[in-house]
């Protein structure tokens, strides 16, 4: 996933390498479920891709199987969830949100039912195995849906704390979870989670990187990779919560810094990027700008890290992406 | 316990007021309405233990019409019984209405969102499954319409249903044989369909759909303990008004005024053979 120049700046910058985001939730939910008995995993033949197998085996009474239907796994979320059960409906986000789309849109979101999709192995975790099994439209499909709070967690703490806010909303809620171990990046105690809220993990008013999910690390790395060797101050802002966005974080960055680099595991359209370009433009603000993510093309297979790197989500390709946008007459 | 005549002298004024409110809405879907109200009628007049003063009991029986269409029919039998006031209708469809063409949760005994077809199984299968793991006596129950079966999503949710041996679970299907399109038999026929349940490890019965006892015999407990049961209701689309009875293009027909007050003089001369002559 990291160059030996990214792997470098990491040492420098003292982040240690975490796990996947994925394991962070299967315990996280566990950790909950054992004080919560109302907790529920509803799972469509995915515990074992969900990490879910240690929860299986300990509370067998809070689990619940599906088979391979993710209709009936988000139909069925929405009965239990309707009759109090705080549920947390499990499986690969490439299917989840757009095999069942129509049962999120009515039976969750329209009909209010506080239930928690968990979207695994999202964006391209599964990259090598083809578009069946990305999904790089979730964002976009999640963004244009009412009453649905959509996360995409960047390191641990973020997940942690996400699975968490999940099982105490009153609303529905969408975690996207990668299945790569993840460097554990700074803020964890300076900058709150909080649905709806941006995280700053590193000032500056040269370029601002507003990153989601698992290129926020990237960003950093990109942040402190220009100012070692050029000197730019660059802003990494985090947004763990693509809806609702938080606009004041965008429009701030929009009017201190000198270019604003956007950053997500998700095609552009519809994606993070367009929203935060919309935020900028509605406010009537003109900046230098670019969105990094995937283009609407036959999408790239290999690793998540051949992905990242094939399109620029990558330190080096964030900066060159930045230095480029600066650099414009 | 209300009995059969109390029944069918409520069905008649709920077939008025299904065609009352569509034709002042200038929308509706007619057939289904009446194809379903008998069905209605037995649920919340004998069956359901629900009622406004116990609609947010954690322990209420859940009804979920699956065919939300018929959004009329569940709309009256829930003002009669007095979820709402039955005038609240006159704004069915209208501006910001919460009377919207399909049931919401913003009106009172709505218990989910529907309108799409092929979600309220699920949906009811999830709600039993929450009784049988609290050890919760409630029971749920889903109205689907025969053109409806098409949805694969049902066939899901009939396997978990059986699979989770929901026996506090019943889906009714409102067999009236006729979709938008034509006769269900032509656009995608379903038939032999009680054998697709009864394979699918459903108990099933098939009845007359505008029969007041034989469907309450089929709702009053489940019909085979430790499997779901499915309840095949013959009906007839636009049932209670000659000309619209299995007749097409009544799915979602708006009678005009002549045929308003035809229906109406037909439902009138019902309840006057019914009660002879003093309603």
């Amino acid at each position: 996933m990291y160059s030996p120049a990214a792997k470098a700046v990491a040492e420098k910058l003292g982040l240690k390498m975490g796990r996947a985001n994925l394991e962070e939730f299967a315990d996280t939910l566990l950790a909950l479920a054992k004080t919560d008995r109302n907790i529920l995993a509803v799972t469509s033949d995915s515990r074992g891709s969900g990490k879910l197998g240690p929860f299986g085996q300990a509370l067998p009474q809070q689990i619940v199987e599906v088979g391979i239907a993710e209709q009936n796994l988000v139909g069925i979320a929405a009965g239990l969830g309707s009759c109090g059960k705080n549920v947390f409906a499990v499986s690969p986000a490439c299917f989840l949100t757009a095999r069942s789309l129509e049962q999120i849109k009515n039976d969750i979101c329209y009909s209010d039912h506080p239930v928690t999709l968990v979207g695994i192995s999202a964006g391209v975790s599964y990259g090598a195995l083809g578009t069946t099994h990305h999904s790089l439209h979730d964002f976009a499909v999640l963004r244009a849906i009412n009453n649905l709070t959509v996360v995409a967690p960047a390191d641990n703490f973020e997940a942690r704390e996400a699975v968490r806010a999940a099982a105490a909303a009153t609303s529905p809620v969408y975690l996207r979870f990668g299945k790569a171990p993840l460097y554990s990046l700074p803020g964890a105690e300076t900058a709150p989670f909080a649905f709806g809220a941006a995280r700053t993990l590193r000032a500056g008013r040269d370029v601002a990187f507003l990153a989601t999910g698992e290129t926020v690390v990237h960003a950093l790395l990109a942040a402190a990779h220009l100012e070692a060797t050029t000197g730019l101050a660059c802003r990494v802002v985090s947004f763990p919560t693509v809806k609702p966005l938080d606009t004041a974080a965008v429009l701030a960055a929009a009017r201190e810094c000198r270019a604003v680099v956007t950053a997500e595991e998700h095609l552009v359209a519809g994606g993070f990027g367009e929203a935060v370009a919309g935020v900028i433009a509605q406010a009537g603000i003109g900046t230098r700008f670019r969105i990094v993510g995937i283009p609407d093309e036959y999408t790239v297979t290999g690793s998540q890290a051949d992905i990242f790197r094939h399109y620029g989500l990558t330190m080096e390709g964030l900066a060159a992406t930045a230095s480029a946008l600066l650099a414009r007459p | 316990m209300p009995t059969d005549r109390d029944l069918a002298l409520k069905s008649l004024r709920y077939r008025r007021n299904i065609l009352r409110w569509i034709k002042q809405a200038g929308a509706g879907h007619t057939g289904g309405s009446l194809s379903c109200v008998d069905i209605l009628n037995v649920l919340y007049n004998r069956i359901l233990r629900v009622t406004p003063a116990t609609a947010a009991d954690p322990l209420r029986d859940r009804y979920i019409q699956s065919k939300g269409h018929s959004v009329e029919a569940l709309f009256v039998v829930l003002a009669d019984r007095g979820f709402f006031p039955e005038s609240d209708l006159a704004t069915l469809c209208g501006y910001n209405s919460p009377y919207v063409g399909h049931p919401t949760r913003h009106v009172a005994g709505v218990e989910q969102n529907t309108g799409a077809l092929g979600h309220g199984l699920p949906i009811a299968v999830g709600t039993a499954l929450a009784a049988k793991l609290d050890g919760a006596a409630f029971r749920a129950f889903t109205l689907l319409g025969d053109g409806e079966l098409a949805e694969g999503s049902n066939w899901e949710g009939a396997l978990a249903g059986a699979h989770y041996k929901l026996d506090n679970l019943t889906a009714i299907i409102d067999c009236n044989t006729l979709q938008i399109t034509g006769r269900t038999k032509d656009v995608m026929n379903h038939e032999p369909l009680a054998e697709k349940w009864a394979a699918f490890g459903w108990a099933v019965r098939t009845v007359d759909g505008h029969d007041f006892a034989a469907l309450t015999a089929a709702f009053e407990k489940p019909l085979e303990p430790g499997k779901p049961s499915c309840v095949i209701a013959r009906t007839t689309k636009g049932k209670g008004v000659s000309f619209m009875a299995d007749v097409g293009k009544w799915h979602h027909g708006v009678p005009n005024d002549d045929e308003f007050a035809r229906a109406n003089a037909e439902l009138d001369a019902a309840v006057a053979a019914l009660t002879g002559g003093a309603a």
